[in-house]
């Protein structure tokens, strides 16, 4: 790892302060993806901004049928929080199945959308359920947020602040873990909310994407039986070692009708 | 160079850095704690995890500036007045360990794993340890290891 100038700024204006200054500065959340990238000097800033000390960009909140958290929220504390539990359970249950125990508790919600992993399962909850990204300069839907494979609509020296994700009716998540990095192979969000039903899928390709056929044939019928047999063309899926673009393909309509079937059940739970 | 300040096993302790110096670099090469071991230094196997602030972290995927202020607990931390800590302790009695290498990373996510929850079944320990990897693969008898120890820590 190259060498480089530490900041760490207890406000938000100090934060963007340093960034906008430094020759080639770029913001830290828990490290969790930066520092393996660091080391491998895939990146090299002149300047890193640490966010730890930054409590405007931490917490959570429910009010008025929206929840919201700051990007700043390691997954561990969204997964253990009581708020999240009681008001979109799945979103918590995701956060807790993110990695493994140590990397929950330095991972964090930022960063994890920043990054845009194809295969992280944040991206296909914001899409699912239809969220919005606050940053220091504007608001953006999630569908306008996740451009594509590590890349989002996120300006230079653009800080996300915090994410209001809209409390739906019931939601979903099923993820076919790789057994080794505990990644999204496919993750499968589906989601029934005030504009409808909406499906994400994560993992299966080079950025999060929607399934409008199976979202449809959802409107009219919220079972799993629904999007059976539903079938999604491989051709623009991932083909890598960890499986082919056809073993994909199948796992999107088996983890969609799971999905399906967390939600009814959560649903029914509540 | 940076200066840091942090608790490190109930210490204060000062030192001077680079921005890039990681967590497990400083405890091992300034401090000469070198229980904190690096098997992979990828954030896979788990064999640097130190508690910061109460919370296990992959000491090799932490700056130390990270963890200026902070309170850190290392595998040299947690036996008391030579007596082993009870997980220290249930490691030995169930020859939870093999070669070794994993085993300081074991202890200190299982130390935490049974705080967060003093009763786990078999399953719980086992999806805990997610983030820790044994080259030796002796699972059976480190799970088998938690679950005594959590029970002595239970009291
Ligand atoms: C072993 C391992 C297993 C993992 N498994 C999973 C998994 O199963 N599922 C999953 O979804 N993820 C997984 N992750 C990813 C992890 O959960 C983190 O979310 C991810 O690595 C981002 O880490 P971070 O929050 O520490 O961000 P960092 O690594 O600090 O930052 C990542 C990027 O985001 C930028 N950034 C950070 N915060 C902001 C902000 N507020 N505004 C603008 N830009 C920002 C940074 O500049 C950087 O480019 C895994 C990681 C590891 C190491
Ligand atoms: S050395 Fe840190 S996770 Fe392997
Ligand atoms: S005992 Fe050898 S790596 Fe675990």
């Amino acid at each position: 790892m190259y060498d480089f100038k530490f900041h760490n700024p207890d406000s938000l204006a100090a934060a963007l302060e340093s960034c906008s200054q430094a020759e080639d500065g770029q913001f830290m959340a828990g490290g969790q993806t930066m520092i393996p990238v660091m080391k491998q000097r895939l990146s090299m800033p002149s300047d890193v901004i640490d966010l730890g000390s930054v409590e405007d960009l931490k917490g959570i909140s429910v009010a008025d049928g929206v929840v919201s958290i700051g990007a700043m929220t390691t997954h561990a504390l969204v997964a253990a929080d009581g708020d999240v539990q009681r008001a979109i359970p799945v979103l918590a249950a995701l956060a807790g199945g993110i990695g493994d125990p140590h990397v929950r508790n330095r991972g964090t919600l930022g960063g994890s959308i920043a990054n845009n992993d194809p295969a992280a399962d944040y991206p296909a909850a914001l899409l699912a359920l239809g969220a919005n990204v606050h940053t220091d300069r504007r608001q953006i839907a999630a569908d306008d947020f996740f451009t594509g494979m590590f890349e989002t609509a996120l300006e230079e020296g653009e800080l996300a602040i915090r994410v209001d994700f809209p409390v739906p009716k019931a939601a979903g998540y099923a993820k076919f873990g790789n057994p080794a990095s505990r990644y999204a192979m496919v993750g499968v969000f589906v989601s029934q909310g005030s504009d409808g039903v909406r499906v994400a899928v994560t993992g299966a390709a080079p950025c999060v994407f929607r399934i409008s056929e199976m979202e449809k044939a959802l409107s009219n019928n919220f079972s799993p039986a629904a999007i059976k047999d539903m079938t999604v063309p491989a051709a623009d899926l991932n083909n890598d070692i960890h499986a082919s673009a056809e073993y994909r393909a199948h796992l999107i309509g088996v983890m969609a009708a799971r999905a399906v079937g967390d939600a009814i059940l959560r649903e029914g739970a509540a | 160079m940076p200066e840091l300040t942090m608790t490190v096993n109930g210490k204060q302790v000062t030192g001077s850095v680079e921005g890039r110096t990681l967590l497990v670099q400083f405890l091992r090469d300034s401090l000469a704690l070198t229980g904190t071991h690096v098997g992979c230094d990828t954030s896979q196997c788990g064999a640097c995890v130190v508690h910061v602030d109460g919370k296990p972290v992959k000491s090799c995927t932490m700056l130390a500036l990270q963890a200026d202020g902070r309170d850190v607990l290392t595998i040299e931390g947690l036996a008391k007045g030579g007596e082993l800590h009870p997980m220290q302790e249930a490691f030995r009695e169930n020859h939870g360990l093999q070669c070794g290498f994993c085993t300081p990373g074991m202890v200190m996510a299982s130390v935490a794993l049974v705080q967060e929850n003093p009763d786990p079944s078999e399953e719980e320990v086992r999806h805990g340890l997610e983030g820790n990897l044994c080259r030796c693969t002796g699972y059976q008898n480190i799970v088998k290891s938690i679950l005594s120890a959590a029970k002595v820590m239970r009291g």
